[in-house]
């Protein structure tokens, strides 16, 4: 047969796409340069940016001072950050008053720590079973490291300062108060009227008034409580106070799960004639858990941020270190410097947190 | 056969049937709970008038009439060091408040703002709120609140070398000052002109809906509305014969004289609570508004309403529900972070009647139920109107 002449045989050949659909050039377009308006919006925030973050960095990196004696000999030497304070004094942001000869103990803790928390964040690692033992022991572990016994010398609680401060407490109050909020919050679904009435008014009470006020009871009021010539050391007083707080926002997190659960998971687990507790360990508390788990961890954020409220009640953690040494005529007027080094901190642990409940959200998604 | 719960037909009471019936055994439970509450109760009671005795303080609410005999330097109010300790916690409440309202107005205002801007399609954009964001909530209130008394105090210059960034305004280390509207005979013309508007937009609003409802015919109600509210004080002011003059801030000896003074301890205080709040709120938002399902737009579009009406027919009311409650309680997180200005010296509440007063009277209990009280009466309003609010919105289904 032969072949039609008015029909083109040979194949064109392929053109490369246009310039502004690939690449580069198409994610600029598109995020960058959609519209007028946008273009607009582009320059207007490429021309803030510039004039805020060029010279915030000539401050803080190009023309900071990293070692000095003092303010003045920082200001005689650049016009930048004086991060000398934080250099200087960086052992007792870290430690506070914590003994310098037995600072290792502190430090072993702080491993240990990573060590115990590894199998409750991350369920793939090897030899799990044998490893939530130690987690379990862990409390045990620690307070003999950091506070004293068997044969290491104790160390008072009024030692305790900076970021080991902030991390005792802040785990303290997390492991402790995830089991009373879910207690908390059962009982304010309970069938039980007077369980009921008793965990709503607590949670509401804990609720409506703010932490510090709290704290101030734990300070001048839980002594008039106790059997006259108690003494109660400040630290579990303030562990106390900041762990009945959370629980009653973990309470109410937790509330929000029980009641997102249907009600056929009741029922089933009822005609299956699971009694209460095992329906709520086995069937209920799983999955609620599991969908409260942003929440959960939103409320461990306030709550280590809320560590930093110790200082109006006379505890040292970083912030108190910050103002003790911002209070010294030689560091006096440094306190942008400080202040944003302790923001670095917790921004690092609160940050971290949140990528991590992202991270667990995700890996727990079994939905379609 | 019938089976009555935990007893067998025929058998005879057993003292173990008590914890096997159902009932029985919630009415055990809740009575030993009851039992216990009352025992540390009753603890704790004895142990406070024991230790009340032992101490030999007075007890009673007298002293709230006695004499503060200290300085409160920013009040709203008359108040000399001569005054009463419940003047004082006055005085510090109405401090509280002013933070609260003036913070929470700024909050919600930057947090719309910084929500919206983060759903924008412009990378550049929606990154930098991004980064606002997450630098802001995951760094303490306090830290902020310091961080910003710190950079006004230590920052910023000397009052005789004050910025002026706008002509009357003065930014220094001992404050911000700013000029001061002074009220003259006829002023009162300007809100009542105002109140009035107002009151006419309402029933205008509610006309131009009855008339929507019944013909389909669109008011402009929203700008009528808008135009009416610049215009109405405007004429007013001139109409009486503009009534209103400023009383500017002044360089005298060391300090300004004059104006209004912002202090660094409220500025700090206001501005820290405002923008770390304002992160919570632009995430409450943009979830909000991610929350009304892509469909409903598109239903919309296909009715053929216009894209501006979509959002302000469709789109927002649906996303208020989803706002709303939560916001509330941020509102109500900055009311009670306010309590933290004791850090810097802000003499609120708890600052004034939860420490001060408390130090020099010695009445700790007295004290401390007075500013838990006060506290808890402000959260349970706002909680009884959220669930008044979350009643009226709440979805019908069928």
């Amino acid at each position: 047969m032969e072949r039609a002449t008015h029909i083109v045989h040979e194949k064109a050949p392929t053109l490369p796409p246009p310039v502004m659909s690939v690449g580069i050039a198409r994610w600029l377009k598109e995020n960058l340069f959609s519209s007028a308006s946008n273009i607009v919006l582009t320059f207007v925030v490429i021309y803030l940016l510039w004039l805020i973050i060029p010279p915030f960095l000539d401050w803080a990196i190009f023309d900071a001072v990293w070692v000095a004696a003092s303010r003045a000999e920082c200001w005689d030497t650049a016009d930048g950050a004086c991060w000398a304070v934080v250099v200087t004094r960086f052992d007792q942001f870290v430690y506070g008053d914590y003994p310098k000869s037995e600072r290792w103990r502190a430090n072993l803790a702080f491993v240990l720590l990573f060590v115990a928390l590894a199998p409750v964040l991350y369920d793939r690692i090897p030899w799990r079973r044998h490893l939530v033992g130690f987690s379990i022991c862990y409390p045990v572990v620690a307070y003999i490291l950091l506070i004293g016994g068997l044969g290491l010398p104790e160390v008072e609680t009024a030692r305790f300062g900076g970021f080991l401060l902030t991390i005792v407490i802040g785990i303290t109050g997390i492991s402790a108060s995830l089991p009373l909020g879910i207690l908390l919050a059962l009982g304010r679904q309970s069938d039980l009227f007077i369980i009921r009435v008793l965990c709503v008014a607590f949670i509401e009470f804990i609720r409506g008034v703010p932490l510090i006020t709290l704290l101030f009871v734990a300070s001048t009021l839980l002594n008039y409580f106790m059997p006259p010539g108690t003494s109660f050391n400040l630290l579990v007083r303030v562990l106390i106070m900041v762990t009945l707080f959370s629980a009653a926002y973990l309470a109410e997190v937790i509330r929000g799960g029980l009641q997102a659960m249907p009600a056929g998971q009741y029922e089933a687990a009822k005609s299956l004639g699971l009694p209460y507790w095992k329906t709520m360990r086995l069937v209920i508390l799983p999955q609620a858990l599991k969908i409260s788990i942003p929440g959960i961890v939103n409320s461990f954020i306030a709550l280590y941020k809320d560590t930093t409220l110790v200082i109006i009640i006379g505890l040292l953690d970083p912030l108190g270190i910050g103002k003790a040494t911002l209070s010294d005529t030689t560091w006096q007027g440094l306190s942008t410097e400080v202040y944003i080094f302790v923001a670095i901190f917790f921004f690092l642990c609160c940050f971290g947190m949140s990528r991590y409940s992202a991270w667990l959200e995700r890996r727990l998604h079994t939905g379609h | 056969m019938t089976v009555h719960p935990g007893v067998e037909p025929g058998s005879t009471f057993r003292l173990s049937d008590i914890w096997t019936n159902e009932r029985s055994r919630s009415l055990v439970i809740q009575i030993a709970a009851l039992v216990v509450l009352l025992a540390t109760l009753g603890w704790i009671i004895n142990n406070t008038v024991q230790n009340l005795e032992n101490l030999g303080v007075e007890t009673g609410y007298g002293f709230l009439g006695h004499p503060a005999s200290y300085d409160i330097n920013q009040r709203l109010i008359d108040y000399t060091s001569r005054s009463t300790h419940a003047r004082a916690a006055l005085v510090g409440f109405l401090n509280t408040v002013l933070v609260a309202v003036t913070g929470i107005i700024f909050a919600t205002l930057l947090g719309f703002m910084v929500g919206i801007l983060r759903l924008s399609n412009n990378w550049l954009v929606s990154r930098l709120m991004t980064a606002y964001i997450e630098f802001t909530r995951n760094v303490p209130v306090l830290l902020h609140i310091l961080l910003w008394y710190g950079i006004v105090v230590h920052v910023l210059p000397h009052p005789r070398q004050a910025i002026e960034p706008v002509s009357g305004l003065f930014l220094s280390n001992r404050g911000f000052y700013l000029p001061r509207p002074i009220f003259e005979d006829f002023a009162w013309v300007i809100p009542a002109s105002l109140i009035v508007t107002l009151v006419g937009l309402f029933l205008f609003a509610r006309h131009a809906r009855r008339v929507q409802e019944r013909t389909g015919r669109i008011y402009p109600v929203l700008s009528i509305s808008l135009a009416a509210i610049v215009a109405a004080p405007v004429i007013a002011y001139f109409a009486s014969g503009s009534p209103v003059s400023l009383d500017w801030p002044a360089l005298k000896g060391f300090n300004y004289q004059g104006g209004i003074a912002l202090k660094p301890e409220f500025f700090a205080l206001w501005f820290a609570l405002s923008i770390y709040t304002a992160a919570f709120i632009a995430e409450i938002v943009r979830s909000g508004i991610v929350a009304v399902s892509h469909g409903q737009t598109e239903a919309a579009f296909s009715l053929g309403i216009k894209p501006g009406w979509t959002m302000r027919l469709v789109i927002i009311p649906q996303a208020l529900r989803v706002i709303v409650p939560p916001l509330i309680s941020q509102y109500l997180n900055l009311t009670k972070n306010s309590s933290l200005a004791i850090a810097v010296g802000y003499m609120d509440l708890t600052a004034t009647i939860g420490r001060i007063s408390l130090n020099q009277t010695g009445r700790a209990l007295e004290c401390m139920s007075i500013l838990l009280t006060i506290y808890l009466l402000i959260s349970l309003t706002i909680s009884a109107f959220m669930n008044w609010y979350n009643r009226r919105i709440r979805l019908v289904e069928r």
